[in-house]
């Protein structure tokens, strides 16, 4: 393989890893004060790219506004299904949850096939995003670039929210103890559904570049993309922030890169992260940076 | 007449009533009816089994699915006849034993079924160290990869093109018969000593440690002993539907399981038996939404989907309002039944 060939597999793998990062920190955040797999999560990644979609094409938004209502919106779905779906089950046991984690998924996901159609569609993406620059002999898209900055930016965003204002340190006590935190008179519910829309905008936002960078969009394109981002979660670390990014970035390599030196394993590119998953979890359960979550006797 | 004999006689009663059943379900009704008996006594297997390893020993799998795969799969390549394997297989051949071989249905079934067991085996052994939600996602994992894997090996599933053709040998008699092998093993197991340990580790396996009860071993057993069935429940339900292809087994299958398994209780046989009846044939029921409804002149156009959304929203609202399901952990039994006509007796 040639030198730019691989810079060009390089930036596709930071690409993918981005998108994966994004939204396994809301996994991760949500894990982390709830212990629960918001299994719903890659639907929001899914509602996204539709929001955007239909903000274009109906609204006629310019297409930053249009980014923005569908990524406020989408929050607001994630907001929604914690206080329908999860709310009467805190104190239920953890499966009953995560049980109804996977109804909403397949609610949202059956429910978009109603509304918007199971058939794919295309996401307007602007020229200057996707025109081709060659660098050297290294051809790249703009959006290759891009991607990763404003994943960049937007977890720089996310860490000083959640360890410089009050909000996030409710949030960082609150997945340490979420007794002795209401105790202190903070207002938990607030604090969970604010966890619920921050990572429901950074999985929009993931969805949204998602429908830029593969341009198609579909109901059931969140399933996927959803559980391996899951995995790059568990992979960094259940519960830490830095370890999904880290994790969601190892993840896009991973797939990227194997793919480019074995092209006969392209077939069980879907495969790569479910073995990584039982890796880790056989060898290393909390993960690359994970704390120890203790079982609760 | 003490309570022993009287509950071996009314069993026996109850199963020469379901074969005069049977017998005349065969002769009376028509196809589409006849399917969907088939379809609840499939679904009764599939769902006692994950009763076994979710409701009985507290293991939350959602591997169902892969292992069905397994069991279809090996029972179809078994089943077919050398000369449609032949023509079937175009993007590579059949790899040679698997070619020529062609064994009779019931064995084909338990082949199915044993591969099935030796692959639940196997994952059990690295992922059952696992607790609660990890658990469900590593097996979830694994029936993907099974998935990815049947997909890839052409030369002995044909790939993505799946089997087609499959010979229909399981009709109302050779389901209905593995349901009953399925329950009486499941019920004999669950009521022994080895089910109550089962049991104890759902409860509070660190409890059942300190007791000095192996609980790995215990817990390895219930799953292996599930993905048997499960893969019995696959086989059944290939040579049901007649074609097979590694799409069928994505992640939507195990959830209509789960579904059955909650919605019939946890815990509860009689539960999984319900739960299959009525979510069986809600499921059908539901086909009348995605299909155009006339009423006088007008057409109300039919809603692709919206059987789903119904069903999955059924699924929420029986966690949100009433998670123990229809059964809870109850059991129908014959005494239970007597003991309440006789009032003031012992209820034996």
């Amino acid at each position: 393989m040639s030198i730019n060939m691989f810079i060009q597999h390089l930036f596709n793998a930071i690409t993918l890893g981005s998108l994966y990062g994004l939204i396994a920190i809301g996994y991760t955040m949500v894990y982390g004060i709830l212990r629960l797999i918001n299994f719903a999560h890659g639907e929001v990644f899914m509602l996204g790219a539709y929001f955007i979609f239909f903000a274009i094409t109906l609204l006629k938004l310019p297409w930053g506004l249009a980014a923005v209502a569908a990524v406020a919106v989408s929050s607001l779905c994630g907001i929604a299904v914690d206080r329908i779906a999860y709310k009467p089950l805190r104190d239920a046991p953890r499966i009953s949850a995560l049980i109804s984690a996977i109804g909403v998924s397949f609610f949202i996901q059956n429910l978009s096939i109603v509304v918007f159609t199971g058939l794919p569609r295309a996401v307007h993406r602007p020229d200057w995003l996707v025109k081709v620059v060659n660098m050297g002999g290294i051809r790249i898209l703009p959006l290759a670039v891009i991607v990763p900055l404003v994943t960049l930016l937007l977890v720089l965003g996310l860490l000083w929210v959640v360890y410089r204002t009050k909000p996030g340190l409710a949030m960082r006590a609150i997945s340490k103890d979420i007794e002795t935190t209401r105790l202190m008179g903070v207002s938990v519910n607030r604090i969970i559904a604010l966890t619920f829309g921050i990572g429901s905008a950074l999985a929009a936002a993931s969805g949204i570049m998602w429908a830029l960078r593969y341009p198609q969009i579909h109901p059931f394109m969140g399933l996927f993309p959803g559980l391996k981002a899951f995995i790059a979660a568990v992979f960094g670390g259940i519960g830490s922030i830095h370890g999904a990014v880290v994790g969601g970035m190892f993840l896009g390599l991973v797939e990227i890169m194997a793919v480019a030196f074995f092209p006969t394993l392209s077939g069980y590119r879907d495969a790569f992260a479910f073995v990584l998953l039982i890796i880790i979890l056989l060898m290393k359960p909390t993960g690359l940076m994970g704390e120890k979550l203790e079982d609760k006797i | 007449m003490n309570s022993r004999t009287r509950n071996t006689v009314l069993n026996c009663l109850a199963l020469a009533l379901l074969g005069a059943f049977i017998w005349w379900a065969e002769g009376n009704l028509d196809g589409y009816k006849i399917q969907v008996l088939n379809l609840i006594a499939v679904n009764a297997i599939l769902a006692l089994s994950l009763n076994l390893i979710y409701g009985f020993t507290g293991m939350f799998s959602l591997g169902h699915a892969g292992f069905m795969a397994i069991g279809a799969y090996t029972c179809a390549i078994l089943i077919l006849t050398p000369a449609q394997k032949e023509i079937m297989w175009i993007l590579e051949p059949l790899i040679w034993p698997l070619s020529v071989i062609q064994t009779p249905f019931f064995v084909a079934v338990a082949a199915g079924g044993l591969l099935a067991a030796l692959l639940g085996l196997l994952i059990a052994i690295p992922v059952l160290r696992l607790g609660g939600d990890y658990l469900g996602i590593a097996t979830l994992g694994f029936a993907e990869i099974i998935r990815v894997v049947l997909t890839n090996l052409d030369f002995i599933t044909n790939g993505a093109l799946g089997i087609k053709g499959i010979p229909a040998y399981a009709n109302l008699w050779w389901n209905y018969g593995w349901l009953l092998l399925t329950l009486f093993f499941i019920i004999r197991l669950v009521g022994s000593n080895f089910g109550n340990v089962l049991k104890a580790i759902r409860d509070d396996e660190i409890a059942a440690k300190n007791m000095g009860i192996n609980t790995f071993f215990f817990k390895v057993v219930a799953f292996t002993v599930g993905a048997f069935f499960a893969g019995v429940g696959g086989a059944l339900m290939g040579s049901l539907v007649s074609t097979i292809d590694p799409k069928m087994f994505a992640f939507t299958l195990t959830f209509n399981i789960l579904m059955i398994t909650v919605a019939g209780g946890l815990g509860s046989i009689t539960g999984s038996l319900i739960g299959s009846v009525v979510i069986t044939v809600l499921l059908e029921w539901l086909r009348i939404v995605e299909n155009p409804l006339v009423i006088g002149s007008f057409e109300i156009p039919g809603i692709p989907g919206m059987r789903m959304v119904i069903f999955s929203l059924a699924l929420i609202l029986i966690i949100l309002f009433r998670s123990e399901g229809i059964m809870g952990m109850r059991e129908f039994s014959w005494n239970r039944l007597f003991g309440r006509f006789s009032r003031g007796g012992d209820g034996a």
